[in-house]
C-alpha cells in the first residue's frame, strides 16, 4: 500500500479537548452529574499499627441527614478474589477494605460515614469514636530491616574495584514523592440491577480498575463499567485501583444509591500510592581517564508489610554507560506504610539521579569535563543484554545540548561564577527510559459523511492522548483533523493498556494507525471494485487517501471521495478494528535519552537555590505534535524541580504519621519557581519500536533534572548534597 | 432511619449574572454550593484548604478561594466562575484563548482556576512582566508543570488591554 502523506503529525496543533477545559466543562470524576447521589467521607486510622477494638458510630448517626456508618463490625464479607497477574497489585496481600480489625498503617480507612449532604458527611466522621489496641509502628528505612534482595551480577565488581585507580563510595538518600495531582481521587458508584457502574479517576479503566472491582465483589467484569473520560493529572497515582474505589462500590450496594467518595487532600498522603524513598550506596571504580571498571550498588526502598512493591530501579546502573563489572543489591524494606506506586518514571527517576550525580563526583575527582566523561562511557551495544542499540543519540543530545546552553564558557571551579548575592552553577545529567509497549485495540470507522471515529479503552491524565491519536488517525485515514473524533475512558471500548510508562502512544497509536489502515484499504477495494468510481479498475495498492478523497498516489485528478464512495454504495460505515501486539522477543535495546543543563543560583548567605535556566535535549523518537511534547517536557522539569529542592513527607516515627501531609506543608513548585524553560527533541523516528516510530516522552522529561539541579548546585557552592530534596537546611 | 437533613438558611447572590435564592447549610463553602448544589463543576476542587488555587472565582470582582469562603457571608454578592466569562454565542473570553493557543493546561484541571486568577492578576494590574506574573500567580499551583505558557497566557492578554 502506497504510503500515506504526513499532514497533521508532527504538527503543533491546538489541543482537540482544549475548549472543553477552557470553559470548565470537561468531567472529571467528581463532575460527572448522578442524580441523588450519597455524600461518602473516610474515617482514617489515627494509629500506625495494631487492631480496632471497637467502633462508636452513635454520635455520627445522630447527625441530621447521616445515613449510616460502615466499618469492618458491620460490612459484609467481600469475595476479594485472586487478582495478582495482570493487574498492578503487587505480590501480597492487598488492603480488604473493613473485613477485618488490623491496622497496618497511619490513616488505613477504617469506617466510612454516608450523608445525604456532604457537610454533614464530614462532620460526622469526626463524630466516629474508634479505640484501639495500639502497637509501635516501624517506619523509619534506616533502622528497619530489608527483606531477601534481587540482585544482579555482571563480571566481578568487588574484585575489579579493588584495584581501581580512582574510587569512591557515596551514599545517596532519596525522600519519598507523592503525586500530588491536582483532581484528587474521586469516585462515584452506582448498582443497577446487579451492574456495577463506576465513575472513577483511573489511569487503566479495563484491567486496572474494571478486574479489581470485580474481583473484590465476584463479579463478571462485563458486570462491571468503568467511565473516566478527563483525568485531573495522576503521574502513575489512578494506575492502581485503590481502597477507598472499593468503599465507594460498597457503600453504593449497602445503600442502594449512587455514592460519590472525594477524597480529601490528607488522604492522597496514604489512601493512594507514592514513589518510594531510597538509600542507595553506589560504590564506582574508575581508570585515571574515566572510563569505568566497576560498580556495586546497594540499593534499599520502603514497601507496606502487607504488598512487595518494586520497580525497575536496577535497570539504569546496567545499560547506561559501558561498565564492565556490575553488582547490583536490591532490597525492599516492609514498613508500616501503606504501599508505594509508580510514579513518573518509575525507578528510573531514582536510579538516574544517584548515577548521574556520581558521575560527576567523578569528573570532579579526575579534573574532566562532566560531558566527555559520558562520551568516554558511552556503550556500542547495551552493556546488559548485548543487543544493539535501536537508536541511541545521547552524545548527540549532550552536543547540541553543550552548543545551545554555551557549556563551553563554564569554568569547572566550583564557587567561581557570582551574580550579585548568588553564587552561580550549572551542571548536566544524562536521562534514559526504556520503549515499553503493551497489546492494544482500537475501532475505526469511517461514516457515510465523511467523519470518522475513534473508540479505544486508554485514557488522558494530560499529555494530550486525544490530540495525538487524532493526528494518527487522520494521517492515516487521510481525512482533515476536525472530521476525527477521539472517544477514551470506557471500560465498554476496545481494549487498552494502563495510560502510563510512556506507553501509550507506542501501543495505543500503533493500534489507531493499524486501524485506520485497515479503513482505508478497504475503501480502496471497494472503490476500484466500484464501477462509478473514478478510480475503478486501479491497482489498490496504489490508492492513497488526503483530505477525505481517496486518490492514486502519482495521479490525483483520480479520485472519489469516502462520502461519495459510500454513499454510492449504501454503506453507512466502513470499520476495522486496529491492532497492536508487541514483538514476543527483544531484538533491539529501546530508550528514550536525553540530555540536561540547568543554570542555578544560590544566595550565598540563605542557602536559597533558584532555577535561572533549565534545557533539555531528547532523543524521543518521532514526535507527534511538538506543542504537546514540549508542554510535557516542560512539566517534567517542573516534576523534576520539585524532587530535587522541595518535595519529601515527614513522618513522624512515634504513630507512624504523617506530619504534612497538604499543599502548604509538602511543597511543590508553584510559578514563582519556574524560570523559562528551553526543550528540544531531535528530529527522526525509530522504527524498531512500533509501527509509528515513537519512543514515548512522558517518563524520560522528569528523569536527570534532579540530578542536573544537584550538580549545578555544587558546581554553584562546591557543597555536594547526597539526599533529596536539597533544601535550605542543607546548604547552610 | 435516616436523619432529616440539617436545616438550612436562604442566601441570595448572583452566579453569572443569575440571581440565585438558596437554602443552604451554614458549612456550606462557596465551593461546595457551585459543585454539589448549582451543578457548577468548572469550578474545581484541589485541596479545600486554600493552598493550591483550583477553586478561584471572582467575589464582587476579586479573586478569591471558594473553599475558604463560607456561601452563607455572600448574601448579595456577585460570584463569576469560569462558566460565566463565555458569552451566549460561545465567545471565549481572551484569557480562554490564550490559554488554548499557548497550550497553558495539560490535564486541564487547574485551568479554570488559573483563568479566573489569571484575570484577577491582570485586573489588579500585576500582569505587567513575567516576573511580577511569576510571583502573583503563584497561589494557583499546576502540577502538568504548565507555568512558563500560563504566564505567557496572561502577559499576551494583559498586553492586549495596555495593563
Amino acid at each position: 500500500m502506497s504510503t500515506q502523506p504526513e499532514v497533521a503529525v508532527g504538527r503543533p496543533h491546538e489541543r482537540v479537548d482544549g475548549r472543553l477545559k477552557v470553559t470548565g466543562r470537561a468531567t472529571y470524576a467528581a463532575d460527572h452529574a448522578i442524580d441523588d447521589v450519597v455524600f461518602a467521607v473516610l474515617v482514617d486510622s489515627s494509629i500506625g499499627r495494631g487492631r480496632i477494638s471497637s467502633i462508636d458510630t452513635a454520635a455520627a448517626e445522630e447527625e441530621p441527614g447521616v445515613l449510616g456508618v460502615l466499618g469492618h463490625h458491620n460490612a459484609p464479607t467481600l469475595p476479594y478474589e485472586d487478582n495478582a497477574d495482570g493487574s498492578y497489585n503487587p505480590p501480597g496481600r492487598r488492603l480488604r477494605v473493613f473485613q477485618d480489625d488490623q491496622v497496618h498503617f497511619f490513616g488505613q480507612p477504617v469506617a466510612v460515614v454516608l450523608a445525604e449532604s456532604l457537610e454533614a458527611a464530614q462532620h460526622a466522621a469526626h463524630l466516629v469514636e474508634v479505640t484501639y489496641h495500639v502497637e509501635r509502628p516501624s517506619t523509619d528505612l534506616s533502622t528497619a530491616i530489608g527483606a531477601e534482595p534481587v540482585t544482579y551480577v555482571r563480571g566481578d565488581a568487588e574484585a575489579a574495584l579493588d584495584p581501581a585507580p580512582v574510587r569512591l563510595d557515596l551514599t545517596y538518600g532519596l525522600a519519598r514523592n507523592h503525586h500530588n495531582p491536582m483532581e484528587p481521587h474521586a469516585t462515584i458508584a452506582r448498582w443497577d440491577r446487579g451492574r456495577l457502574t463506576v465513575w472513577d479517576k483511573t489511569q487503566w479503566v479495563g484491567d486496572g480498575t474494571q478486574r479489581e472491582l470485580a474481583t473484590v465483589f465476584g463479579l463478571s467484569t462485563d458486570d462491571v463499567h468503568i467511565v473516566s473520560p478527563c483525568i485531573g493529572g495522576a503521574f502513575g497515582s489512578a494506575l492502581r485501583c485503590w481502597p477507598h474505589v472499593a468503599v465507594a462500590a460498597l457503600a453504593a450496594r449497602e445503600t442502594g444509591r449512587a455514592v460519590k467518595l472525594v477524597m480529601a487532600r490528607r488522604q492522597l498522603y496514604f489512601g493512594v500510592g507514592y514513589r518510594p524513598a531510597y538509600e542507595y550506596r553506589l560504590r564506582l571504580g574508575a581508570h585515571r581517564d574515566g572510563r569505568l571498571i566497576g560498580a556495586l550498588h546497594d540499593i534499599r526502598a520502603e514497601t507496606s508489610s502487607y504488598e512487595t512493591f518494586t520497580e525497575e530501579v536496577m535497570v539504569p546502573g546496567q545499560m547506561l554507560y559501558r561498565t564492565p563489572a556490575v553488582h547490583q543489591v536490591y532490597r525492599t524494606v516492609p514498613l508500616d506504610v501503606n504501599t508505594p506506586t509508580y510514579m513518573r518514571g518509575p525507578g528510573y527517576v531514582s536510579a538516574v539521579h544517584v548515577l548521574e550525580t556520581a558521575l560527576d563526583e567523578l569528573a570532579h575527582e579526575i579534573g574532566i569535563d562532566p560531558i566527555e566523561l559520558r562520551a568516554r562511557n558511552e556503550p556500542v551495544a547495551d552493556p546488559a543484554t548485548g543487543l544493539p542499540f535501536s537508536t541511541r543519540r545521547l552524545q548527540e543530545c549532550f552536543t547540541i545540548g553543550a552548543r545551545v546552553f554555551g557549556w563551553a564558557d563554564r569554568d569547572p571551579e566550583p564557587g567561581s561564577t557570582r551574580d550579585g548575592d548568588q553564587l552561580v552553577g550549572t551542571g548536566v545529567a544524562a536521562a534514559v527510559y526504556n520503549t515499553a509497549r503493551t497489546g492494544a485495540r482500537a475501532a475505526v470507522r469511517v461514516r457515510a459523511d465523511g467523519t470518522a471515529v475513534i473508540q479505544t479503552a486508554t485514557t488522558d491524565m494530560g499529555p494530550g492522548t486525544a490530540t495525538a491519536l487524532t493526528q494518527v488517525a487522520a494521517d492515516e485515514l487521510g481525512l482533515d483533523m476536525h472530521d476525527v473524533t477521539v472517544h477514551l475512558g470506557d471500560s465498554d471500548l476496545p481494549q487498552a493498556p494502563p495510560h502510563g510508562a510512556s506507553t501509550t502512544m507506542a501501543s495505543v497509536g500503533s493500534a489507531v494507525h493499524d486501524g485506520a489502515h485497515r479503513v482505508r484499504r478497504s475503501a480502496a477495494e471497494l472503490a476500484v471494485g466500484d464501477p462509478c468510481s473514478p478510480l475503478h479498475g486501479a491497482d489498490p495498492t496504489d490508492v492513497v487517501a488526503t483530505g477525505g478523497r481517496l486518490h492514486l498516489a502519482r495521479d490525483p485528478r483520480r479520485n472519489d471521495s469516502y462520502q461519495a464512495l459510500l454513499t454510492r454504495n449504501g454503506r453507512a460505515w466502513l470499520e476495522a478494528t486496529g491492532l497492536y501486539t508487541p514483538p514476543a522477543e527483544e531484538t533491539r535495546s529501546m530508550h528514550a535519552y536525553g540530555a540536561i543543563f540547568v543554570e542555578v543560583g544560590v544566595d550565598h548567605r540563605l542557602g536559597l537555590i533558584r532555577i535561572r535556566r533549565m534545557l533539555g535535549v531528547y532523543d524521543a523518537g518521532r514526535i507527534i505534535n511538538p506543542r504537546l511534547a514540549e508542554s510535557q517536557a516542560i512539566g517534567g522539569m517542573v516534576g523534576g524541580i520539585g524532587t530535587a529542592l522541595l518535595e519529601h513527607t515527614v513522618t513522624d516515627h512515634r504513630d507512624g504519621r504523617i506530619v504534612n501531609p497538604n499543599l502548604a506543608d509538602y511543597l511543590v513548585p508553584v510559578n514563582a519557581d519556574v524560570p523559562n524553560l528551553t526543550a528540544i527533541f531531535l528530529d527522526g523516528r525509530d522504527d524498531h519500536a512500533d509501527p509509528i516510530g515513537v519512543k514515548g516522552i512522558g517518563e524520560v522529561v522528569q528523569i536527570g533534572i534532579a540530578p542536573a539541579i544537584a550538580n549545578a548546585v555544587f558546581h554553584a557552592t562546591g557543597r555536594r548534597v547526597r539526599t533529596l530534596p536539597i533544601t535550605i537546611e542543607a546548604m547552610i | 432511619m435516616p436523619n432529616s437533613s440539617a436545616e438550612g438558611r436562604a442566601v441570595s447572590l448572583t452566579v453569572n449574572g443569575v440571581l440565585r435564592v438558596v437554602e443552604i447549610d451554614e458549612r456550606t463553602s462557596l465551593l461546595d454550593l457551585l459543585r454539589e448544589r448549582l451543578h457548577l463543576t468548572g469550578t474545581k476542587k484541589g485541596c479545600d484548604a486554600g493552598a493550591c488555587g483550583a477553586c478561584t472565582v471572582l467575589v464582587d470582582g476579586a479573586r478569591v478561594n471558594a473553599c475558604l469562603n463560607l456561601a452563607i457571608r455572600l448574601q448579595d454578592a456577585e460570584v463569576t466562575t469560569v462558566e460565566g466569562l463565555t458569552t451566549g454565542d460561545g465567545d471565549l473570553h481572551p484569557l480562554q484563548r490564550a490559554f488554548i493557543d499557548r497550550d497553558a493546561f495539560q490535564c486541564g484541571y487547574c485551568t479554570p482556576g488559573q483563568i479566573m486568577s489569571g484575570i484577577g492578576c491582570i485586573r489588579e494590574g500585576r500582569a505587567g512582566s513575567r516576573a511580577e506574573i511569576r510571583e502573583w500567580m503563584s497561589g494557583n499551583i499546576c502540577r502538568c508543570g504548565c507555568y512558563p505558557r500560563i504566564v505567557d497566557a496572561v502577559r499576551h492578554v494583559a498586553a492586549g488591554e495596555g495593563a
